[in-house]
């Protein structure tokens, strides 16, 4: 068996009294879409805080590639090539998109100690880049993110992440303030992922957009695992009862 | 006037220019022409790098999403402070150093106790207010030290400029504008300003230090305070403990006028000058107009209500033209 792209084992994780994650296992395996599914409070809001470097772990370790990873802030995550797409969308919407595009890891035209004067053209180049990378029509890359629709502020997030050619794609709740249409492009979006040779995990509550766009289905209850199988060896009504 | 809609939501304090000139004109009229006389504008802007300085500061610390009421106070404290070490026997520049570190002191401590114990910076710096403002009174026993003539303040104060137009503190005012404008809208650190005051949770996930963010513009802010009353207090040659009482509101309404979202995340330096120029424009024109003086404060206060309600009012329009559009 091949070296799990990300492999967790037994994090736990205590907040204020309440064990949130009670020794959870997870592999994710390079190239495939993974879902992870589970109730409100099951934890798997946690695990991804955890990955993406929002928060850290009070035991247990994440390995990349089998090599033992320290998640200490946002900014090692992405080291790590893990972005994250969060469900109340993670972009400022006072600002342009070039500018949120950017946020964090702006290009400099010279800096002193990590501070200096940005690169705006760059910045809407790179911009104008990435969001026709996604097909996403935008008119200019000086609109503010406040203008755009819920479904464009999503494509947005995801230009972001394949533009700092993220090796894995953390999508939480993509798809919530979504219309239908836009829904189903997010979807594809994810469904394309292997493809492009970016490893995903989607989390959801529906299980329908699950079974859609992953090839396999980790289901979390109560701060553990309780269901790990390949799409193609269960179905809705399994992952329902493990729920 | 789609076009004007367009040019406007990039460009929050045009309002505040427009407004400027329109004034301008009005008490050009009613004034019989002392208004823009020479003698009165070296008046204007011999006040206007005091008053200035704060609402640049305050502005940027609103854009990232804090307050500080308690800049009055320091606009008094670090003159105090200046004028006290002085006559002690420090050297100037040691004790304009002294000073400067003091007010960063001060928007440390506001901003250690707001993010530290995750409380409104409005409550903190409402406290700091009465506890740098008793300070001031306290360390001076209630009356303005001497300043010694001696002390070579005349690189803020003297004259300068073809026929004396301006003061050096204009020139020191329009420096550190400049650095503030470009900090804020051409460099990294700016962007992770606006991005923390316009989604603190999207900034903190993208990696920005939002809570050196935020500590760095609490400092600023009272450095610029207290270096304002400092040029002040040079220019008056009495370092009054009372001086600034109701700066603070100013400096917001400033900040406001000139375009500055009270949440956070909106406003420029430019504006910030334009709100601070905007009331003492309105202060020294009504006096000119041969008004009341005393409805300068109505003015000022009307004029804040009106900009936010034109500022809401004309943001919401200009999202449904462009949505349109």
């Amino acid at each position: 068996m091949t070296t799990p792209l990300i492999s967790v084992r037994n994090l736990h994780k205590w907040y204020a009294g309440v064990h949130a994650l009670k020794g959870v296992d997870f592999d994710v395996q390079a190239g495939e879409v993974c879902g992870l599914v589970g109730d409100n409070g099951a934890g798997k809001s946690t695990l991804i805080k955890i990955l993406s470097g929002v928060q850290r772990p009070n035991r247990g370790e994440i390995r990349i590639d089998g090599r033992l990873v320290q998640i200490t802030s946002p900014k090692s995550a992405m080291k790590l090539g893990i972005e994250t797409i969060y469900q109340d969308n993670s972009m400022v919407p006072t600002m342009s998109i070039a500018r949120n595009l950017f946020i964090g890891r702006e290009p400099l035209r010279f800096a002193i100690g990590g501070l200096g004067l940005l690169d705006y053209q760059r910045m809407r180049e790179g911009a104008m880049r990435a969001i026709a990378d996604v097909d996403l029509q935008v008119r200019s890359p000086d609109a503010l993110l406040g203008e755009l629709s819920g479904g464009q502020r999503q494509g947005v997030a995801i230009a972001r992440a394949m533009h700092f050619k993220s090796r894995v794609l953390i999508l939480d709740e993509p798809t919530n303030h979504l219309s239908v249409k836009e829904t189903s492009k997010v979807l594809g979006f994810v469904r394309s992922l292997p493809a492009q040779s970016v490893t995903g995990i989607l989390i959801s509550h529906n299980l329908h957009h699950v079974f859609q766009s992953c090839q396999r289905i980790v289901v979390m209850a109560r701060g553990q695992m309780v269901l790990d199988k390949p799409v193609a060896e269960t179905n809705v009504d399994e992952v329902s009862d493990a729920l | 006037m789609r076009r004007l809609f367009r040019i406007y939501l990039e460009k929050p304090e045009l309002a505040g220019v427009a407004l400027l000139f329109v004034l301008t004109v009005v008490f050009e009229i009613r004034s019989d022409g002392v208004f823009l006389s020479a003698e009165n504008l070296r008046g204007m802007l011999g006040l206007l790098p005091e008053v200035g300085l704060v609402s640049i500061g305050v502005t940027i610390l609103m854009i990232c999403g804090e307050f500080d009421l308690s800049v009055g106070s320091m606009f008094a404290l670090m003159p105090v402070c200046i004028a006290l070490m002085t006559n002690a026997g420090v050297p100037f520049i040691p004790a304009m150093l002294l000073g400067l570190v003091i007010a960063a002191g001060v928007g440390f401590a506001n901003g250690f106790i707001t993010l530290t114990f995750n409380i409104p910076s409005f409550i903190t710096t409402l406290g700091m207010l009465f506890i740098v403002r008793s300070l001031a009174v306290v360390l001076t026993g209630g009356f303005p030290p001497l300043l010694s003539s001696d002390l070579p303040t005349g690189v803020f104060t003297q004259f300068v400029g073809p026929g004396g137009m301006i003061r050096a503190s204009f020139i020191w005012f329009v420096i550190i504008a400049l650095i503030a404008a470009a900090t804020l809208g051409g460099s990294n650190f700016g962007n992770w300003i606006r991005a923390t005051g316009g989604f603190f949770d999207a900034a903190a996930a993208m990696g920005v230090p939002v809570r050196r963010v935020k500590m760095t513009c609490f400092v600023m802010c009272s450095m610029l305070a207290g270096f304002g009353g400092t040029i002040q207090v040079f220019r008056l040659g009495a370092p009054l403990p009372s001086i600034g009482e109701g700066l603070e509101l100013q400096a917001v309404a400033a900040a406001v006028i000139g375009g500055t979202a009270l949440m956070g995340g909106i406003g420029t330096v430019f504006g910030a000058i334009v709100g601070a120029l905007l009331i003492r424009v309105i202060d020294n024109g009504l006096v000119l107009s041969q008004v009341d003086a005393n409805w300068f404060k109505c003015a000022v206060g009307g004029l804040t209500i009106f900009a936010v309600v034109a500022n809401s009012w004309l943001r919401r329009t200009a999202r449904r033209i462009k949505v349109e559009a």
